[in-house]
């Protein structure tokens, strides 16, 4: 999935920072090469729980969390939180305001007749926005993502998030037993065909439970989350224009990533995870799997697909999947479609979508 | 639709035959257009540039919070309220110096800065990334760029050496103000870790703490029009003030207008028999004549709207100096108007010139059809107009008087000076007459007997002119009282109030200790005296608390309108503070009464033991003595001083200090340059009062020159029997000459009184009202005589043309006279 948030980042973030001289290499070049950024190397270990903390010589990172939620009557929820850093220039980090790290993140609520969002931006240096790896607290204003108090130090096992937008806010508690699972080689992710990669991971065992308030009702919620961290300093090509990227939770307890990186002038570049109930995953080829739009939904003047058909060959998965409200658009400053979703056919379960650059 | 076609052909027939008539209409219509349209195109330029700038941060449904106390806020604060999910933003403003000029530079944090506010645009969606990363960016108006004589991209140094990031000129940005990002700004004005105002939309989200439980009662809401109305508030009586030149030179403008106009019907009557006789209806004519008249005031009114343009474009930076000079106030340098000025300024010529043009439309539709066409049929009914003009005129005299007596305001006071004015304005002709037939009682030669006569005949004709002539000469001369008077009050009170030798400020408080334990080793010092500033708001009102040593030397020299015995022991002890003039009036504090004044801490009970003059200040002042003012407000900083030096050492001491301090010192400078920005700034103050009273003579003179030329055409009729008995043509000219001169000479006579009982209204009733000081009352004597000088030079060259046609009039032509039946 490293692939959606780069992208996302770049074109849509700091677009204008791109024009400056410190991407001299424009808009045009997205493809070039990151200049004074560390490069992603295939081989490098992931280090827990150094890496859950921030890679201030990388441009771009972000931590992100999805999760499916049900309350007591069994209807369903989606949450989503996330946090990007980008820098807007090599080398060390200066201090206070003039640091190079901007700091974006989202948050949203969705259900089955509402999408609630908000959005919140900050420079780092000054103690509105960071992450720490240990103990592991990100946070941006008053949203925070971070290992509870009365667990500091044991890595992501109990967690806590929360976020507040306009009507709505949430604060959550997580636990999770697992290990994170590495995507691609060891966590080398490779996201074009001329090798471009980040480094890429996911916690996707959270148990999730606590409480949504949607304009001041309080509801209470329990289910499963997935955390995504993935870092790199060498954007896409300059024809992936947009990608879809799934994260399936199925009913037997296991999981699945798939993307797709649209291109202009080639074939989709596809890529996966298959992880199994006990933690143990493996990468999925390219040729596995398929992914077909079966219906399209319309919003704000974009058409953009509904459902899907998605498949895995190797593992016998072909499955339909349904968003839980088909409105689940991001009209932040870059706006892109993420929501939750259910599906069936070979398997069923929940899970989640996002998809850019429609 | 045919007789009023060829009735409206018929009648503009007529100017095309009196092509100067015709000029006369026109241009008195298209100068009082342009001169009332110019005039509102400045208020309103200005006005929309204090909403430009108020609306910087004050956008709809955005706040800002401000220190509750005044002075800056702590950024930690600032990262407090985000955290706790308060979506405010941080601005850090404050003054910076280049080549001496003031500039505001105003720190943003364009990431947290709510949508919709001005500055979201100012930093441009494609040069986020510049602005925030070094060096950045310095956003300026174009305006301002050319004000800085800088190129685009330059990096300016500013007065005391530090550098601003590259320049970028936007169009639209607040003019007079450098955008920089927040930590350029705490770096150039030295105050890291701090801001100023904390920018905030009503609503900050779900489950959001109130602000109190953040921050306790550090802040303050500054709601968003607080400042905009503040600005607004001290501006409006200047804008009073512009408003009553442009409605007087609309005036102007109109007695030109009544005056063509009134002469063309009078030359009309003949063909207006005519048009009645063969059948036209006095409706149609009427309507005719309506017509007609829309038409002229459109096109004269379109004239007037472009010249009006140009001047107001013309006394922009003029203004823009008064505005800046007395409130500190910005406004853009690119005249921008909306639709509605043209509309109300073409609607004012057409309502104008029908206003001028009502008698006669009257008349024309009341004319019986048979009336004789006898030429000058107007001068007689003048003897009647005269009469009723005068009783006019005494009644805008006591209501002059009973504004002045009871009224109360500005409102009143411009009313009052308006009643004035125009009463004095409506007696004139009828004191001229008597004037005239005294002139004629006293002499005994013939032509001397004709020559008065024949003024008097000519008087009806020339008196609107004398009226314009009038008005414009006693505003001449009350203004120029007023600006004299206050030029020479301001010149003595900066005499006594800068008294000490040199002034600096240190840039930070431990420079200024480090800088003072220096100064008391110089032997050339003969006393440090600091001086400190703390801002508070008294009855909502600004006001600086200014701490001072009960020195000497302020206590022999600082200035004052009054005072209690004993009044520096007071203040020396604390027990007793000086409010300036303004302060005093506006909150109608006496002296000797107590003034509860809101402190850091508490609230401090003091006595008022003295009020002194302070011109030019919008603010209001408090003066205490300084250890009271470091007991009361703690934390203000104290970095500026005066100090008294031998006098001949002054200029050495600078060099001295600036050699041994360098960047140490913000700012430093001797009294003879503080004297000098002073007076300029006074100066430009009243630039425009003085560009609009020329224009105002200017307009007279035209009015005067329209008069003589239509008169010139009429008056063979009385030339030629006097020619005829022999008296030469240069002869004639002479007396034609003089005539006018005496005729001016006696005006601006009449206009001195008038002038100086305005120069009074201004100094006594309206500065006290618009500006809160009272200035003493001087007399000008060589002014007065200048200002006569002006007012005869000026009909002279009215009166030159047609002086001139009247020599170069051939026999033949004054022979005819005798042949047609005129």
């Amino acid at each position: 999935m490293s692939a959606r948030r780069a992208l996302f980042i770049l074109a849509a973030f700091l677009a204008p920072v791109i024009e400056t001289s410190a991407f001299a290499d424009g808009f045009a070049g997205l493809g070039g090469e990151a200049k004074g950024f560390a490069e992603v190397v295939e081989g490098t270990p992931i280090v827990f729980p150094r890496d859950f903390g921030p890679h201030p010589a990388f441009r771009t990172e972000w931590w992100y969390l999805t999760a499916n939620l049900e309350d007591a009557a069994g209807a369903s929820y989606g949450l989503q939180w996330t946090l990007f850093r980008q820098a807007s220039a090599p080398g060390d980090e200066r201090q206070g305001w003039a640091i190079q790290n901007i700091w974006m993140a989202h948050a949203a609520v969705t259900n089955a007749k509402e999408h609630l969002f908000a959005e919140t931006f900050a420079r780092g240096g000054v103690g509105l926005a960071g992450v720490t790896a240990e103990p592991f607290r990100a946070w941006i204003d008053n949203w925070r993502f971070s290992s509870r108090d009365d667990a500091p130090g044991a890595g992501l096992a109990r967690m806590m998030v929360e976020a507040a937008g306009p009507d709505f806010r949430y604060k959550l508690n997580l636990a999770v037993d697992r290990p994170p699972v590495l995507h691609g080689k060891n966590g080398f992710s490779v996201k074009s065909d001329d090798g471009r990669a980040s480094y890429y991971f996911s916690q996707p065992f959270f148990k999730i439970d606590g409480v949504l308030v949607i304009r001041g009702q309080e509801i209470k919620v329990s289910g499963l989350a997935w955390m995504d961290r993935e870092w790199s300093s060498q954007p896409l090509t300059a024809t992936q224009k947009g990608w879809d990227w799934f994260s399936l939770h199925f009913t037997n307890g296991e999981k699945v990533m798939v993307f797709q990186l649209r291109d202009e002038t080639a074939r989709a570049f596809r890529a996966g995870t298959w992880i199994h109930a006990d933690g143990t995953s493996e990468a999925l080829d390219r040729d596995d799997i398929a992914l077909t739009p079966l219906s399209r939904i319309h919003l704000n003047g974009r058409t953009l697909p509904g459902q899907w058909k998605l498949t895995v060959k190797s593992r016998g998965v072909e499955v339909e999947t349904t968003p839980l409200n088909a409105d689940s658009w991001m009209a932040t400053r870059f706006s892109y479609w993420e929501g939750p979703i259910s599906f069936r056919g070979s398997h069923e379960g929940k899970g989640y979508l996002e998809m850019t650059g429609y | 639709m045919r007789p009023f076609f060829w009735t409206l052909v018929a009648l503009l027939s007529h100017w095309r035959r009196h092509p100067a008539n015709f000029g006369a209409l026109l241009v008195g219509l298209a100068v009082a257009t342009a001169l009332w349209s110019g005039v509102q195109a400045l208020n309103q330029h200005a006005r929309a540039s204090y909403d430009r700038a108020a609306s910087l941060f004050g956008t709809a449904g955005v706040q800002s919070l401000v220190a509750a106390r005044g002075g800056l806020i702590s950024q930690d604060l600032f990262v407090k309220l985000r955290l706790a999910g308060w979506k405010v933003s941080p601005a850090l403003e404050g003054t910076i110096r280049i080549r001496g000029a003031p500039f505001q530079l105003i720190g943003i944090e364009p990431l947290s800065l709510p949508r919709g506010t001005e500055f979201a645009g100012v930093t441009g969606e494609n040069a986020l990334g510049d602005f925030l990363e070094p060096p950045g960016r310095t956003i300026i108006a174009p305006e301002t760029l050319r004000e800085l004589a800088a190129p685009e991209g330059a990096a300016i140094v500013i007065d005391g050496g530090k550098t601003l990031p590259p320049i970028k000129a936007l169009s639209g940005a607040p003019p007079g103000i450098l955008v920089v990002d927040i930590g350029v700004a705490q770096a150039v004005l030295d105050r890291t870790g701090h801001v100023s105002r904390l920018i905030v939309k009503e609503s900050s989200g779900d489950g959001v703490p109130p602000l109190a439980g953040v921050a306790g009662d550090v802040l303050r809401v500054l709601p968003p029009r607080e400042e905009a109305s503040d600005i607004r508030r001290l501006t409006d009586s200047f804008h009073l003030n512009l408003t009553a030149f442009g409605l007087l030179a609309f005036l102007v403008g109109l007695f030109i207008v009544h005056a063509a106009f009134g002469l063309a019907f009078e030359q009309r009557l003949a063909m207006v028999r005519t048009l009645r006789s063969v059948g036209v209806s006095a409706r149609a004519l009427v309507a005719a004549m309506f017509g007609e008249l829309a038409l002229l005031a459109l096109i004269a009114g379109g004239a007037g709207m472009g010249l009006g343009y140009g001047l107001a474009a013309a006394l922009l930076p003029d203004m823009a100096a008064s505005l800046d000079g007395l409130y500190g106030v910005r406004v853009a340098g690119q005249l921008t108007l909306d639709p509605a000025w043209w509309i109300s300024g073409l609607g004012i010529a057409v309502i104008g010139a029908l206003a001028a043009a009502a008698g006669e439309l009257f008349k024309a539709f009341h004319l019986p059809v048979l009336k004789a066409a006898q030429p000058f049929a107007w001068r007689r009914a003048e003897q009647i107009f005269l009469r009723r003009r005068s009783i006019l005129g005494c009644f805008g005299l006591a209501a002059a008087l009973i504004a002045f007596l009871y009224g109360n305001g500005l409102y009143a006071a411009f009313g009052g000076i308006a009643g004035l004015l125009l009463g004095a304005a409506l007696l004139l002709p009828l004191l001229l007459a008597g004037a005239l037939r005294l002139g004629e009682k006293t002499s005994s030669a013939p032509l001397a007997q004709w020559f008065w006569a024949d003024s008097q005949q000519q008087l009806p004709g020339l008196s609107l002119a004398l009226m314009a002539l009038l008005l414009a000469l006693s505003t001449n001369v009350g203004v120029g009282a007023m600006v004299e008077g206050f030029r020479k009050t301001f010149t003595q009170w900066l005499d006594e109030r800068l008294i000490a030798e040199v002034y600096f400020e240190a840039a930070g408080d431990s420079e200024a200790r480090q800088i003072e334990s220096w100064l008391d080793q110089r032997p050339e010092i003969i006393a440090i005296l600091p001086v400190s500033r703390a801002t508070i708001q008294l009855e909502h009102w600004p006001v600086d608390v200014v701490g001072m040593k009960p020195h000497e030397t302020y206590r022999q020299h600082f200035p004052m309108l009054s005072q209690v015995a004993d009044a520096w022991d007071d203040f020396e002890r604390g027990d007793g503070v000086f409010v300036s003039e303004q302060l005093a009036r506006r909150l109608d504090l006496a002296l000797g009464s107590m003034l509860e004044i809101p402190t850091a801490g508490d609230r401090w009970r003091a006595k008022i033991v003295g009020v002194f003059p302070d011109y030019g200040n919008p603010k209001g002042q408090l003066r205490v003595d300084l250890a009271s003012l470091m007991r009361h407000w703690p934390d203000t900083p104290r970095r500026a001083y005066s100090l008294r030096v031998a006098p001949k050492a002054a200029s050495n001491l600078i060099d001295a200090m600036q050699t041994e301090f360098g960047q140490q010192i913000a700012r430093i400078s001797d009294q003879a340059a503080l004297k000098r920005l002073s007076m300029t700034i006074f100066e430009r103050t009243f630039a425009v009062t003085a560009a609009l009273n020329i224009l105002m003579l200017v307009v007279s003179a035209i009015a005067l020159f329209a008069n003589l030329l239509t008169l010139s055409n009429v008056r063979l009729a009385q030339l030629a029997p006097v020619w005829a008995v022999g008296v030469a043509r240069g002869r004639l000219a002479q007396l034609e000459f003089l005539r006018v001169l005496l005729l001016t000479a006696a005006t601006s006579l009449l206009a001195l009184p008038l002038g100086l009982a305005l120069a009074w209204c201004l100094v006594a009733v309206v500065n006290v009202q618009a500006f809160g000081w009272r200035l003493p009352f001087h007399l000008f004597p060589a002014q007065l005589a200048q200002i006569i000088a002006l007012a005869l030079l000026t009909a002279a060259v009215a009166v030159i043309w047609p002086v001139i046609r009247l020599v170069r009039t051939t026999p033949a032509d004054l022979l005819k006279v005798f042949a047609n039946e005129r």
